[in-house]
């Protein structure tokens, strides 16, 4: 295993850094193409007990058709479903549909359970269509130091993955501190991960500018050192199109704008879509539409 | 290790996981691309609600008076070179009329105040700085070309920070010195930069009032207009006239005050060129001195640093105010075991910073205040190429009128190049490296100055140690440019003697008995 000595993490600075991309004011063209690229980075997520084929399918149409076409929205990048779901969300978004459908796995969200499932897990997802794989780590086993024991796991998933993307969750509200987020994310990108995604919407706190900046500088790293580009998905608060903006920013002025694409930013989020359609619509039309005319996911 | 783990057997990567990815980019092209895919628009903060009065007078005895000789100058805009107003040329005589104002206020109503009644105006002045903070921040922006982000989260809030600070000083004064009984100095004269000009003077008049001083305050010849406009705040504070004063002018002007036999202190803020002078010029008067003067200060970088927070100080250490700041972080001591990363780091970091529009709530890099300025960065940047230093350079565009300054670095700097020694006080930073914390210590105690420095490192006990050997007034750990009122600035050496803020600024304003 080869983990490159991890670089510490100043908390104040960190939060200092991340809070000041929120003060970029962002006008005319500028938003209306931040919006559009938000909407096209959605994976537009359900994670509940109560879900049905038939909730399935009213996400999967409101990620393929967002709003009508007059208003030039793109699709979202993809939906996000639990492994039971994704024959159905394969079933209603077809095959040619440039939507990607993302399986939560690896007994989702607390990840307590045997490998052997795991990994079952996975391939049963991916060979029922899943076109990505959000797995979530051994938090116990990094919390308790074994962090071969965490890489091992993400290595073997990423095999079970097949062709399949594989999104790795760190969930940063049990890791908790900056220096652990730093490692983890260092140990999911060398073991295999395609992307690095901060939490499963389950634990509070979810993403935040702050955890997610200190993410996108590991990425950073990653790529000055292999020359590979990590995707990165913040998932769980992001609920309104100011802070969806703010994320952009920080994505373009941390990375730069090879990172501005759905291959390689995502957000997971269920209520932000609406937020975004409602501001895209007053964007056109000059005024804002009551929640009414927007459809529930 | 938990004795529960199923597999301890680790499973290999196999070379064929990474196929499913893009091909790794070559080493000499792993640079991030900071284009034009996403622009941001422009968003200027209106100033159309801003009426700047076409003449502006002194400000003597709590009125506007014309200057004696008749003389004005005209006071423009660095950003658009537009000539904003024109403003009064004080000469020695209105100097003498501001001294006898502020004299009579002293001996007058405002010394016999108590300090709780002092306190009630010093709270009422911080309250009208954050209810026309809005309109000083664009003023600010416009008069002296720092960009409207800083003069909006900084200088204004500090600015009203001081004075609710020293408010509350004012009816304590007795419990700040044990022992020993505060008395005020009496007419304090005050001399203050072009860089922070409005919290300069907020610095400066804050501590002098809670002590019982009246002031004769001389703005910066390039940037007097907010510090007229706080003259018109005091007026609507009903501070009694002649408790504050304003003489506006060159250099002469400040020399003139400082001559003036019926001053009790000087404060200056400004380049140690001219404070040596004041200094010479004060010997055996028995006026009372403080002095703020030049830096270069030393941002040192080991290498278990925090980094990609290190490189944020770096950039706020010498970027912020276009590197107009006497405590900036000039001179990057970088570990050379590390020198590469922060090379590649910095020089990536570098091209995300926007220059442009002062006025732009997106603008990170404003204008350079002066076309003297320009002309010494421009100059000192040219002998550090001379003497074999490399240049590296923001490629933002600049707008064509104006004084701009791309934000910059020069590597390959030695301790004897003139670019190591002297202040450029421009966006311009020196890259040096050293090898272990004795030499990092040794060679940011090698200059004449003494006003600040930086420390990065993740071991608190290094910090602590590096604090103490450092002769610098303020040393910032893992962090740069913070600032408190309730903390002391003031430098060593050739940055001058002196503090300002906290109890041993107000030390500065009274005579302890």
């Amino acid at each position: 295993m080869k983990v490159a000595p991890a670089i510490s993490v100043d908390q104040v600075m960190t939060e200092e850094r991340a809070a000041a991309f929120a003060k970029r004011s962002l006008k005319a063209g500028t938003k209306l193409a931040g919006l559009k690229l938000a909407i096209a980075m959605m994976d537009l997520t359900t994670l509940e007990g109560k879900d049905t084929p038939g909730k399935v399918a009213y996400l999967c149409h409101k990620a393929r058709h967002p709003l009508e076409p007059r208003y030039a929205a793109p699709a979202c990048a993809a939906v996000c479903v639990y492994p039971a779901m994704v024959a159905h969300a394969r079933r209603a978004l077809g095959t040619d549909s440039p939507v990607k459908v993302a399986s939560v796995a690896t007994g989702f969200p607390s990840g307590q359970t045997y490998r052997r499932i795991k990994l079952e897990e996975t391939r049963r997802a991916a060979g029922e269509g899943a076109d990505e794989i959000d797995m979530v780590i051994n938090r116990g086993a990094f919390l308790a130091g074994d962090r071969a024991q965490v890489f091992d796991e993400i290595a073997a998933i990423k095999e079970a993955c097949g062709s399949a993307h594989l999104k790795v969750i760190l969930e940063t509200g049990e890791l908790v501190t900056y220096d652990n987020v730093r490692i983890a994310s260092q140990i999911a990108m060398e073991a295999g991960g395609d992307f690095i995604k901060t939490s499963t919407g389950k634990v509070n706190p979810a993403a935040t500018m702050a955890v997610t900046l200190v993410m996108l500088e590991a990425i950073r790293d990653y790529f000055y050192a292999t020359g590979i580009r990590i995707g990165m998905k913040p998932a769980g608060g992001i609920r309104n199109s100011k802070q969806a903006l703010a994320y952009l920013v920080m994505v373009h002025e941390t990375l730069g704008e090879d990172w501005l694409t759905p291959e390689r930013f995502r957000f997971g989020a269920s209520t932000l879509l609406n937020d975004v359609l409602m501001q895209l619509v007053k964007f056109v039309d000059g005024n804002y539409q009551s929640s009414d005319y927007f459809s529930l996911p | 290790m938990p004795a529960s783990s199923p597999s301890k057997k680790p499973v290999t990567p196999r070379r064929s996981l990474r196929a499913v990815k893009s091909d790794p980019v070559p080493p000499g092209e792993r640079r991030l691309r900071f284009g034009e895919q996403w622009q941001y628009a422009p968003a200027p903060e209106a100033h159309d609600h801003l009426v700047i009065a076409p003449r502006h007078e002194l400000f003597i005895n709590g009125r506007s008076v014309p200057p004696t000789s008749g003389r004005y100058f005209a006071s423009i805009n660095p950003a658009t070179e537009e000539k904003l107003t024109e403003i009064a040329h004080g000469d020695a005589t209105d100097v003498d009329l501001a001294v006898q104002a502020a004299r009579r206020a002293y001996e007058g109503e405002w010394g016999r105040l108590s300090g709780r009644e002092r306190g009630k105006y010093l709270y009422r002045i911080a309250r009208i700085i954050q209810e026309k903070a809005r309109e000083l921040a664009i003023l600010e922006t416009m008069d002296g070309g720092k960009p409207i982000k800083e003069s909006r989260d900084v200088d204004l809030p500090l600015a009203a920070a001081h004075f609710f600070y020293h408010a509350g000083w004012a009816d304590k004064l007795q419990y700040a010195f044990p022992g020993r009984t505060p008395q005020p100095l009496g007419v304090a004269g005050q001399i203050i930069p072009w860089n922070f000009p409005l919290l300069m003077a907020a610095w400066k008049l804050a501590p002098a009032l809670a002590c019982g001083n009246t002031v004769v305050l001389k703005p910066a010849e390039t940037t007097s207009l907010t510090a007229l406009r706080l003259a018109q705040i005091f007026q609507e504070a009903g501070l009694p006239p002649g408790v504050v004063n304003l003489v506006t002018g060159p250099g002469d002007t400040g020399a003139a005050l400082v001559r003036h036999p019926g001053v009790d202190k000087i404060a200056f803020t400004g380049s140690t060129a001219v404070g040596k002078g004041i200094a010479r010029a004060l010997a055996g008067t028995g006026k009372r001195l403080t002095l703020e003067l030049g830096g270069k200060a030393a941002n040192i970088i080991f290498e278990d640093a925090p980094l990609d927070q290190a490189i944020e100080g770096i950039i706020a250490g010498i970027y912020f105010n276009q590197g107009h700041v006497c405590c900036a972080g000039s001179r990057l001591l970088v570990q050379e075991s590390i020198y590469s990363t922060v090379l590649r780091k910095l020089r990536d970091r570098l091209q995300t910073l926007r220059v442009g529009n002062p006025l732009d709530k997106n603008t990170d890099v404003g204008a350079i205040n002066s076309r003297p300025q320009l002309d010494k960065i421009r100059g000192l940047v040219q002998s550090g190429l001379d003497e074999g230093a490399e240049l590296v350079q923001s490629s933002c565009p600049l707008p064509a009128k104006g004084f701009w300054y791309p934000p910059s670095f020069l590597t390959g700097v030695t301790a004897s190049h003139r670019v190591a020694q002297e202040e450029i006080f421009g966006p311009v930073l020196s890259v040096m490296t050293f090898r272990t914390p004795e030499e990092a210590v040794e060679r940011a105690n090698n200059t004449p100055f003494g006003l600040s420095a930086g420390v990065w490192t993740d071991k608190g006990s290094k910090s602590f140690k590096l604090v103490n050997q450092l002769r610098a007034g303020v040393v910032w750990a893992n962090t740069y440019n913070k600032f408190d009122p309730a903390s002391p600035f003031g430098g060593y050496k050739e940055s001058g003697f002196g503090r300002e803020g906290g109890i041993q600024g107000l030390a500065a304003y009274v005579r302890l008995t």
